[in-house]
């Protein structure tokens, strides 16, 4: 142990920017040791400037490609840039191939961006919490925009897009013949839609029959925001501009209106439910060994039903948790 | 087994460097390791030291792994090794991959690169060699 820095001394390398500690903080963080729990209370609490960005979309859709490009151009106006790109783990190995970078190649080495990629492991809901104090972490680091990119297939992912402030929902031409968006419970959640590869011929029709279906369901229309819909190229470069002014002006909306308010508020709420079932999901790991066995030839001789014997486990991991922490606690 | 201290998948960073535009073994390899239970990040093709050290270090990998077939590996790795004790980043273990000739192997050792692992290194050796550096590295 003697080259392990404490958590809480990274904390304050974090705060001023130093990248080796901001990635070495993620990943203890990603790991859920215990002893990162003080640094990220730290950390949480010095959080609330960043101006918080999701992407989703099917995978293929063009959004790693779509951040790189709009990631270029924000650096313009010298804004700090942090990325969390969300891959699928495989459920065979548990292992992940994480490939975004190799499309926001041209982001590569400015110091003014992070990029970090992660792996979902598999565990419900701890993905969510994994990927959202890595972006506290990048938050307190000094990172305006951060944006987590995740692939829209399932409903984890879908989720972590709506613990952003701003939720964008990427569609393309040429994956399927309906709106990708529509199947995966996407539409609704986008505050920007865009359409990308619009340097392909098949894109106008992705666009008109996206908006067709958002006058249909009349998303999004209050006073202080209109969803629109933009078409992008990351080969021409159209619509880049327009989408860059679209997310700066939802910033606006995110931090000075109420709708952003409630926003904010929803975003706290599905912060501590998500949290709290990572927690409540690993105590139940850690502590369900000693009776499964048992249990489980109960149920095999049909002694037991699979709901009593469910709640016994439960009731007795948690027990048992209680009592092994117990001096922790006090 | 592919886990590191903190029972975490082994994250592994790939990149090829140079010039040719050949990914096929990388890209096999990759396969090989995460269905191997680790987290491969992969960079694509004709990183510069600049990049791959960058990646390392926000990706905050166990191993970077680096891969040539064009006989630049005497001038890329000098590059690498600079670039990773400047950002106080040398905890991070480099192995080399890909085609070179035998004194070449020798000299990137001498520099530091923890393993060379040549094209014909069995999928299995590969998974086994990374996961006793990363043990030997201990926790960090
Ligand atoms: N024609 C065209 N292809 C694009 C565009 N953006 C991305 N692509 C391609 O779409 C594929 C998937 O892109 P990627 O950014 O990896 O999608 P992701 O899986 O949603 O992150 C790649 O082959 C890209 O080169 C675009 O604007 N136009
Ligand atoms: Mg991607």
């Amino acid at each position: 142990m003697a080259n392990y820095i404490p958590s809480t001394k990274l904390v304050e390398r974090v705060c001023a920017g130093d990248m080796r500690a901001v990635s070495r903080l993620i990943s203890r963080a990603e790991a859920g040791v215990a002893e990162v729990r003080s640094a990220l209370a730290e950390i949480y609490r010095a959080t609330g400037r960043a101006h918080v960005v999701g992407i989703t979309g099917v995978p293929g859709s063009g959004k790693s490609t779509l951040v790189g490009k709009v990631v270029q151009r924000l650096r313009a106006d010298g804004r700090k840039i942090g990325i969390v790109a969300v891959d699928p783990s495989s459920p065979y190995s548990g292992g992940a191939i994480l490939g975004d970078r190799v499309r926001m190649s041209e982001i590569g080495t400015d110091p003014g961006v992070f990029i970090r990629s992660m792996a979902t492991h598999g565990a419900i809901g701890g993905m969510a919490r994994a990927a959202m104090d890595a972006v506290d972490i990048l938050d307190v680091a000094g990172y305006d925009t951060i944006i987590i990119e995740t692939v829209g297939v399932g409903q984890d992912e879908v989720e972590i897009a709506r613990a952003s402030h701003t939720t964008i929902v990427v569609s393309a031409p040429g994956l399927g013949d309906e709106i990708q968006a529509i199947k995966a419970g996407m539409l609704e959640i986008a505050d920007i839609h865009v359409v990308s590869k619009c340097d392909r011929s098949d894109a106008a029709r992705t666009l008109t029959d996206l908006k067709s279906m958002l006058v249909l369901g009349a998303l999004g229309s209050g006073d202080d925001w209109r969803v629109p819909v933009i078409g992008t190229s990351a080969i021409s470069g159209e619509g880049l501009d327009e989408l860059i002014d679209a997310i700066t002006r939802h910033r606006r909306v995110a931090f000075e209106t109420e709708l952003g308010q409630r926003r904010r508020r929803s975003v706290a709420e599905f912060r501590l439910l998500k949290t709290a079932e990572a927690l409540l999901a690993e105590r139940f790991v850690k502590a369900r060994s000693d009776r499964t066995a048992e249990y489980t030839e109960q149920l095999l001789a049909r002694t037991g039903d699979p709901y009593a014997l469910a709640c016994a486990l439960i009731d007795h991991s948690l027990k048992t948790e209680q009592g092994s922490t117990d001096d922790e606690n006090t | 087994m592919a886990r590191n201290v903190m029972s975490q998948p082994i994250r592994v960073l790939l990149a090829k460097v140079g010039l040719d535009g050949h990914d096929r073994g990388v890209k096999i390899v990759a396969r090989t390791l995460r269905d191997n239970g680790m987290d491969v990040i992969y960079t694509g093709l004709h990183r510069s030291p600049e990049e791959v050290v960058t990646a390392a270090i926000q990706e905050d990998v166990d191993i970077l792994g680096v891969s040539v077939l064009s006989g630049v590996q005497l001038t890329i790795f000098p590059k690498i090794f600079h670039l990773l004790k400047e950002n106080a980043a040398d905890d991070i273990i480099v192995v080399a991959g890909g085609v070179m000739p035998d004194e070449d192997a020798i000299a990137l050792r001498k520099m530091g690169v923890r393993e060379v692992l040549l094209q014909d290194t069995p999928p299995r050796a590969i998974v086994e060699t990374l996961c006793r550096v990363v043990a030997e590295r201990g926790p960090r």
